[in-house]
């Protein structure tokens, strides 16, 4: 496998959200905007490149039998740092995200890649798998709440898109919970209708 | 101070886990085919998430707060409730056996149930007493079954349903899903939040 297809087998071809239909706690959860769904989406890239990164460095010295507890043990300590980080940068951000900063701790996409990937391969190879499936993940996120705020609210990243008289009466569920589940039903719905098995 | 039938009944239907917080989803979709595997799943974390709720308050508040600990938290929270889980399967094995064959299966998919970890975190955020704190969690593990097991009935009306195959499998469980959610906003009231 060349380097290429290591990045975009995570960004399109197994792309978490969409395709493999993990990670969906907070992909339905903080794609009520743009901006929580683009932030949540780095928030976890950050913790995929680094864990990957880390573990592969070590993959050598980690005994088989713990393994699980140490990659674990390696992610929250990544979760934290992020944790606090934004906390300090981005209190707005943390704020709309809240419980779900630290629950990125459980996200199974994380571990799965650092089980299934970064214990078996190279550094730089886990750090881009790492890369690609976390730009996937807040790729799919951030169209999730790109569709969720123009209608539900009637703009994009703040700035209104269909003139004041939408946004006196948007489509307000969709912001809200019932939105989200839609939203992704639909959109898993076309996928199965027109993206090619081969491609998927 | 909220009092606890609050608490309760905000947990329970207002804030309902899965359909308004969206915790606990992947066992929300991947076990809810039949009814029968959908309450047992829903009785195991009722279970273990009053026992998390309870082990992690005790540790946050009588280890990690006194000891400035605190930015711990997620790797000593997450630690803790992989070992509970456990503990609690070896415990079950050996004493009551058939609770175990009951809950056996479904026991190690909740060490990482997102639903487990954020009602401990939620905890610790909304500032719980020990008393509040359990009633929030069995409220909001019983909140998670009433879902999922009627989640379960519909989907196995769903599955004798002549359906387009585009939506078949996950589409039309989240269109489902989105029609339940909808049906819980009115739990909410007519002044919604956010």
């Amino acid at each position: 496998m060349t380097k290429l297809h290591i990045f975009t087998r995570g960004l399109v071809k197994d792309n978490a959200v969409f395709v493999l239909m993990i990670g969906l706690c907070p992909a339905l959860a903080t794609s009520s905007t743009v901006r929580d769904g683009f932030g949540m989406g780095l928030a976890a890239t950050f913790v995929l490149v680094f864990s990957n990164l880390l573990i592969s460095i070590l993959r050598k010295n980690i005994p088989n039998e713990v393994r699980i507890p140490i990659f674990i043990l390696i992610i929250s300590t990544f979760v934290t740092i992020i944790d606090y980080m934004m906390q300090a940068f981005q209190p707005d951000l943390y704020r709309a995200l809240g419980v779900f900063v630290p629950l990125i701790v459980v996200n199974c996409m994380i571990l799965g890649r650092a089980e299934a990937y970064a214990s078996k391969s190279s550094v730089l190879d886990s750090v881009l798998d790492g890369l690609g499936t976390g730009l996937g993940f807040t790729l799919a996120l951030t169209v999730m709440g790109t569709l969720r705020e123009v209608l539900g609210n009637g703009t994009f990243l703040g700035m209104s898109v269909f003139g004041e008289s939408f946004q006196k009466a948007p489509v307000i569920f969709m912001i809200m919970s019932p939105g989200a589940f839609l939203v992704i039903g639909i959109l898993k719905a076309l996928i199965n209708k027109y993206v090619k098995k081969e491609l998927r | 101070m909220k009092s606890p039938a609050l608490i309760f009944l905000a947990a329970f239907l207002v804030n309902n886990i899965v359909l308004m917080r969206f915790l606990g989803l992947c066992p929300f979709f991947g076990v809810s085919s039949t009814v029968e595997t959908a309450t047992g799943m829903g009785m195991a974390v009722i279970f273990v998430m009053t026992l998390a709720a309870w082990i992690t308050w005790i540790v946050f508040n009588v280890i990690l707060l006194p000891l400035n600990l605190v930015f711990l938290r997620t790797a000593i929270f997450i630690l803790t409730i992989a070992s509970l889980v456990q503990l609690v399967e070896m415990f079950l094995k050996k004493s009551y056996r058939a609770l175990y064959n009951a809950l056996g299966i479904y026991l190690p998919l909740i060490t990482t149930n997102c639903a487990i970890l954020g009602v401990t975190f939620l905890n610790i955020d909304n500032r719980f007493s020990l008393l509040n704190g359990t009633v929030f969690a069995i409220g909001t593990g019983l909140g998670f079954t009433l879902v999922i097991i009627v989640f379960a009935a519909i989907r196995e009306r769903l599955d004798l349903a002549p359906i387009n195959p585009a939506l078949k499998g996950y589409p039309i469980s989240f269109i489902a899903a989105s029609l339940m959610a909808l049906a819980f906003l009115g739990f909410t009231g007519p002044e919604c939040q956010n």
